[in-house]
C-alpha cells in the first residue's frame, strides 16, 4: 500500500497537485469519525466521505474552471469544520494520526487487493496522465479524455486514502503520498528511475516504520512518515555530493 | 488535387463572445497554408477547432482517416520534471495499442529535425534550450508519418538565428515527407516565402488566397487596422 501510495504521489506532484492528497486526507476525517461513533470501518467510511468529496470536486472544476487545488482547499476546510464536529474527543486522536493495531487481517487482505489493482489501473493511465500534465493540447490532439483520467485519478487516491487513514492518520496520509516521490524526483533523470523511487520509499518507509513501531513502542504513522523525511534527506545529501 | 480539408461556416464562440465568424475555406493536399492576423484574432483557436479541441458550429471535413500532427504553441515543462526526451517519445506507442513506435522511427524523427546524435534522448526535457524544444516538439509530431501538419507560431519565444534555422527546417520537412501543412503565425515574411495560399484571420475571414492576390494594402489595413506598412518582398 506504501508503495501505492509512492506510485500515486509521483503523478500528483507532476501534476502540481501536491496538497490534493494532504488535503484529502481531511477530507476522509469526518467519515473517519462518523464510522468510529457507529462501530463501523473507518476506511468505508472515510471512503464514502472521500467519494462525495472528490466527486464534488472534479463537478466543480468542471463548472467553474477553478483549478483543483483551490476547490480541494474549499472541500478539505469544511470536511475538516464537519469531522472535528463529529468525532468525539477520545477518538478524535485515533482519527488524525492512526492506529495500525486495529487493522484487522481482513483489512489487511483487502488493501492488498485493491492495492494490486489500482497499481493496475494507474499503470495504464501513467503515461496519459504525464502528457497532459506536459502539454494540455498535445494530450487533446491525441484524442485523451484528460477530465475522465482525472476522475480515474482522483478515484484512486480516494481508495489509498481511505485504505491508509487506518494506519497512519487522516493528518498524515498526505506525507507518505508526497514525500517519497519528492524525494525520488530530486536525483530521477527519466520516468522509470522516478517511478521505481517513489514506489520503493514509499514501501520502505512503511514496513521501517512498523519494524521501528515493534521495537520502541511508539505509535506507527508518525515513524513512517518521519522515515519518509530521511529518505527525503538522504536524496537530497546524495544529490549535492 | 484533392482536397484535404474543408470547412464551411465554422463558428466559434465562448460565453456569447464571438471568437471565430463564420469561415469557410478548403485545402488542397501536399498545399500549405499560412494563417496571419493580430493577437487575438482567433488563430489559435482555429487551430484547436480543426483538431476537435474545442467545441464549434459550422462544418469542418478532413479527408478520411487523415493522420495530422500538431505542434503547439507554448509547452512548458517544468525545469525538474523527472522525464527524459526518450519517455515523452514512448508516451507515442502507450496512445495507440495498434502502432508501436520504434527506436527507428524516432531517429528517423529526429534526424528530420535535425538531430542526428541519438544521445539526446536521455536527457531531461525540462532543461533543453526553448529552440531544442521546438524540434523536439516538431519530431514528436512527425514519429506516426502524419499527413497534415499544424503549426502554432512556430517562431514564438526563438531568438532570431533559433527562427532563420526552424524555417529552413519546416521547408525542409515539407519537401521530405510531401506534406500538407498549416502554420499559424505573425510574420508576414514567411508567408511569401513559404505559402500557397495565406488565409488572414481577424474574428472573420479578411482575406484568403495565393499570397500575392490576397495580401494587398486593403485587406492588411482591414487585417491590422492601420498599424502596418504594406510592403511585398521582392525576389532578388
Amino acid at each position: 500500500m506504501g508503495g501505492v501510495a509512492g506510485y500515486l504521489g509521483s503523478l500528483m506532484i507532476s501534476k502540481r497537485m501536491a496538497l490534493v492528497g494532504d488535503a484529502l486526507g481531511h477530507v476522509a476525517l469526518p467519515g473517519i469519525g462518523l464510522a468510529l461513533l457507529l462501530g463501523l470501518n473507518v476506511s468505508l467510511g472515510a471512503f464514502i466521505f472521500l467519494l462525495a468529496g472528490v466527486l464534488l470536486i472534479w463537478f466543480l472544476e468542471k463548472k467553474t474552471y477553478l483549478t483543483t487545488e483551490t476547490l480541494v482547499g474549499v472541500i478539505f476546510v469544511l470536511s475538516l469544520a464537519l469531522g472535528f464536529l463529529i468525532t468525539p474527543q477520545p477518538e478524535l486522536l485515533e482519527a488524525l494520526i492512526g492506529d495500525i493495531s486495529k487493522v484487522s487481517v481482513v483489512d489487511a487482505a483487502v488493501s492488498i487487493i485493491l492495492s494490486v489493482f489500482i497499481l493496475y489501473v494507474i499503470n495504464k493511465i501513467y503515461p496519459k496522465m504525464m502528457l497532459s500534465s506536459i502539454s494540455e493540447d498535445l494530450a487533446a490532439v491525441s484524442r485523451i479524455n484528460i477530465s475522465k483520467y482525472n476522475l480515474i485519478y482522483l478515484l484512486a487516491i480516494s481508495i489509498i486514502v481511505a485504505l491508509g487513514v487506518k494506519v497512519v492518520g487522516s493528518l498524515l496520509i498526505g506525507a507518505l503520498v508526497i514525500v517519497p516521490a519528492a524525494a525520488s524526483r530530486i536525483f530521477s533523470t527519466n520516468m522509470r528511475q522516478y517511478v521505481f523511487w517513489s514506489a520503493l520509499f514509499g514501501v520502505l518507509s512503511c514496513i521501517l516504520g512498523i519494524l521501528i513501531s515493534k521495537i520502541i513502542h511508539f505509535p506507527v504513522g508518525p515513524l513512517i512518515i518521519l522515515i519518509c523525511i530521511a529518505f527525503f534527506a538522504i536524496s537530497l545529501i546524495f544529490k549535492k555530493s | 488535387m484533392q482536397n484535404i480539408l474543408e470547412v464551411k461556416n465554422l463558428t466559434v464562440s465562448f460565453d456569447s463572445e464571438k471568437i471565430l465568424d463564420n469561415l469557410s475555406f478548403n485545402l488542397k493536399e501536399k498545399e500549405n497554408l499560412v494563417v496571419v492576423g493580430p493577437n487575438g484574432a482567433g488563430k489559435t483557436m482555429l487551430l484547436k477547432a480543426l483538431i476537435g479541441m474545442i467545441p464549434f458550429k459550422g462544418e469542418i471535413i478532413w479527408k478520411k482517416d487523415v493522420r495530422i500532427g500538431y505542434v503547439p504553441q507554448k509547452v512548458l515543462p517544468e525545469k525538474n520534471i523527472p522525464l527524459s526526451i526518450e519517455d515523452f517519445f514512448k508516451f507515442k506507442s502507450c496512445l495507440s495499442a495498434d502502432r508501436k513506435t520504434d527506436s527507428q522511427q524516432i531517429s528517423q524523427a529526429l534526424k528530420s529535425v535535425g538531430i542526428g546524435d541519438p544521445s539526446i534522448l536521455k536527457k531531461k526535457i525540462g532543461i533543453i534550450s526553448a529552440g531544442l524544444l521546438q524540434r523536439i516538439l516538431i519530431a514528436w509530431a512527425l514519429v506516426d508519418n502524419p499527413e497534415v501538419l499544424l503549426f502554432d507560431e512556430p517562431f514564438s519565444g526563438i531568438d532570431i538565428e533559433g527562427e532563420e534555422t526552424i524555417y529552413n527546417l519546416l521547408s525542409r520537412i515539407e519537401k521530405e515527407r510531401d506534406l500538407t501543412i498549416i502554420l499559424i503565425t505573425h510574420d508576414l515574411s514567411v508567408v511569401y516565402k513559404f505559402a500557397d495560399s495565406v488565409l488572414c484571420l481577424n474574428k472573420k475571414l479578411i482575406c484568403y488566397g495565393s499570397p500575392r492576390e490576397a495580401l494587398t494594402p486593403n485587406s492588411l489595413n482591414r487585417l491590422y487596422g492601420g498599424e502596418i506598412k504594406f510592403y511585398k518582398h521582392e525576389h532578388k
